[in-house]
């Protein structure tokens, strides 16, 4: 962390630099800030050499998971026996997590550029972009700027005389967080049930039509462009040895000035607080997460936790999308796992037990006990339960789940036993 | 009560499905967008948009139902000229959002995806609790639409659904100018104005709201830069 601090800016705006520039969503604006030079060089490049430089600087994915994606993209085949599919994951949703629309309504070509690199270097000649269908305005940026790339000949056929061909196609989801895990996300782009598949196949074997397919969140492909230009030393010159690069960390909540802060991997809580204004008001921090609701909460105890991949879980957290909720004082934690474990209840897709039931009845419980109706014991239940979702699931989505309730007994139990308290002496007559 | 499907999809939109199927290696693909396209012409999926589409695609209207009730953006009641969604998810729940709908739900009499006044009718409000709609920089949120209206409190929301039923169009904090649900759909299904300058002033709606470029503008502000790239050939 230390590292970090010392050896670049507080912040480092690399993906949102461009976004202060006026109608940065345009080709024009886009052209002048240096945009689609990255794909001439890329193009001149062999597929195999953009993969190495691409795992040489370390990028890891942004959509949550952090799996390296040079290596991810090293597990597509070099033949094209078949068609090969790049698939962009926009289905942002995970609570908290405001980095991808943001980034699509104000610089949607640097996403496209990045998508044309990376599609070369997987030698996909087919791209479809699935974005949340409640993210309608990012939908209107990005097809006309594809509108614009393929006028400007930087898709279609032959792109800028590489003999490189490439269309990308921008498809709406229709409302459903599932959609986020990416087999679901690609059943639902073949027009079924959003539902998780069994894992293997991994869909560099088998996705989108049992065709080779890679699936990349928006703000991992949008960095691509950057590496090219830039190359591996400079992309690792910001963040830490594991998690190097810029990142987008949504700050919300009750700070006063919540909003997109681009800073090393690898920067604090205590660091974005200070850019952020501090806490709003001055009533001080209660509880956090580090990236959305489906990685485990933090404290003011964690103030000074690097936030990269490796940091994020020494700490018992995961680093997700760098989506940072603050939560002051005023807030009750069991209300607050209560509303999420009712998002996640809402969202599971059904398919597999643990998750369908498990998610069904700890909403359940938690509504009972934040009325003032629950009992000691439904503590133990639902960390009971927990167990039987947490890697018992078909999907990530139950993981993530179960999140938000063993962080918060963990670290606010008291509040927990505090509601069965006043129950507790209704049960033996105190009160009669 | 329920029509054959060609009495209510005219040539035009036959058209438009067929288009869809064509922008896919396979023609399933279109199912959603197509949901989409169905629910802009009824403002909801009714029977006939499910047969339509079952039709246009060679499924069974099971395979097509099971599909069109699994995302929560297929309605299955017909909506207002309007919809109103609230984000209620636990942040802007926090910051404002559960009083927002409880508000909004008391004023307009109606609860989740119900609709105040007769659907399709000017005026008319489908309100919906919604999940995480991903501008928690922004809270709490609505959307009327699906474009976006930042940082509401209870009164401008009121405000907001007021001036809605009095056939107004606010303008967005983020997005279009306002039209109404069925042309939001229409957009979803992928369709956008064909007129370039109509089309173009849908693009350039605002979406710059000032906590999106904070990070950007601080940086600006302090002079802190990403390291420089280093120049051409020197690169080792």
């Amino acid at each position: 962390m230390a590292d970090t601090a010392s050896k670049t800016d507080p912040l480092t705006p690399v993906l949102t630099k461009r976004w202060l520039s006026p109608k940065s969503w345009r080709l024009a604006t886009y052209e002048q800030l240096e945009g689609y030079t990255a794909i001439r060089k890329a193009l001149r490049m062999t597929p195999e050499e953009i993969v190495e430089l691409v795992k040489e600087a370390g990028l890891r994915g942004r959509g949550g998971a952090g799996f390296p994606a040079g290596v991810k993209w090293s597990f597509m085949p070099q033949n094209e026996d078949k068609p090969h599919y790049l698939v962009i994951n926009a289905d942002e949703g995970e609570p908290g997590t405001c980095k991808d629309v943001p980034l699509m309504m104000a610089d949607p070509h640097s996403l496209i550029e990045g998508c044309i690199i990376a599609s070369y270097a997987m030698r996909a000649h087919r791209c479809f972009i699935y974005v949340r269908g409640e993210a309608l305005h990012c939908i209107r940026r990005l097809n006309s700027a594809i509108r614009e790339a393929y006028a400007a000949g930087y898709l279609g056929k032959n792109i800028l005389d590489s003999g490189f061909d490439l269309d990308i196609t921008v498809h709406a989801g229709a409302g459903a967080y599932i959609c986020g895990e990416e087999t679901a996300l690609l059943d639902s782009l073949e027009g079924r049930r959003g539902q998780p598949r069994l894992k293997p196949p991994f869909p560099a074997a088998a996705g989108l039509y049992a065709k080779p397919t890679t699936v990349n969140n928006v703000e991992t492909i949008a960095t691509v462009p950057y590496i090219i230009n830039g190359g591996a030393d400079w992309f690792r010159s910001m963040g830490t040895e594991k998690s190097p690069g810029p990142k987008i960390y949504s700050i919300s909540g009750h700070v006063e000035r919540p909003g997109q802060y681009e800073a090393p991997l690898g920067t604090t809580l205590r660091q974005l607080l200070e850019m952020a204004g501090g806490m709003k008001d001055g009533i001080p921090l209660k509880f956090w997460t580090p990236g959305g609701s489906s990685t485990p909460l933090l404290t003011a105890a964690h103030l000074d936790v690097p936030l990269d991949f490796e940091g994020a879980a020494e700490a018992g957290s995961m680093l997700g999308t760098t989506a940072v909720m603050v939560f002051n004082e005023t807030v009750s934690v069991p209300w607050a796992v209560m509303k999420w474990t009712k998002f996640y209840e809402h969202e599971s897709c059904g398919k597999c037990t643990p998750c369908r039931e498990g998610t069904y009845w700890l909403a359940q419980i938690l509504e009972r006990l934040v009325e003032g109706r629950g009992t000691e014991e439904d503590i133990e239940t639902m960390l009971d339960v927990c167990d039987n979702i947490l890697g018992r699931s078909f999907c990530a989505l139950g993981d993530g789940a179960v999140s938000p309730i063993q962080s918060g007994i963990k670290y606010f139990r008291d509040e927990f036993v505090a509601l069965c308290e006043a129950n507790k002496r209704e049960l033996v007559g105190a009160s009669a | 009560m329920t029509q054959a499907p060609e009495t209510v999809f005219g040539d035009d939109i036959v058209a438009k499905a067929q288009e869809l199927k064509g922008r896919y290696p396979e023609s399933r693909s279109a199912l959603l967008p197509m949901l989409h396209l169905v629910q802009s012409v009824q403002g909801y999926v009714s029977r006939e948009g499910i047969a339509f589409c079952a039709e246009q695609l060679g499924l069974t209207e099971a395979e097509v139902s099971a599909v069109a009730t699994f995302y929560t953006m297929y309605k299955r009641r017909p909506c207002g000229e309007h919809l109103v969604s609230v984000c209620t998810n636990t942040l802007c729940a926090a910051m404002g959002g559960d009083a927002i709908y409880k508000k909004l739900s008391e004023h307009l009499g109606v609860g989740h995806e119900e609709t105040a006044g007769e659907p399709g009718e000017p005026g008319s409000i489908t309100l919906e609790h919604a999940e995480c709609l991903a501008a928690c920089d922004l809270a709490p949120v609505i959307q009327v639409n699906y474009e976006y209206f930042d940082k509401q409190t209870v009164e401008s929301a009121v405000e907001l659904v007021d001036k809605l039923r009095n056939g107004e169009r606010p303008k967005p904090t983020r997005g279009a100018e306002l039209t109404d649900f069925k042309t939001a759909e229409l957009q979803l299904a992928g369709f956008f104005p064909e007129d370039e300058e109509r089309f173009a002033a849908d693009v350039d709606g605002p979406s710059a709201a000032e906590e999106t470029l904070r990070g950007a503008a601080l940086a600006q502000e302090r002079g802190w830069i990403a390291p420089p790239m280093p120049e051409e050939g020197s690169r080792g």
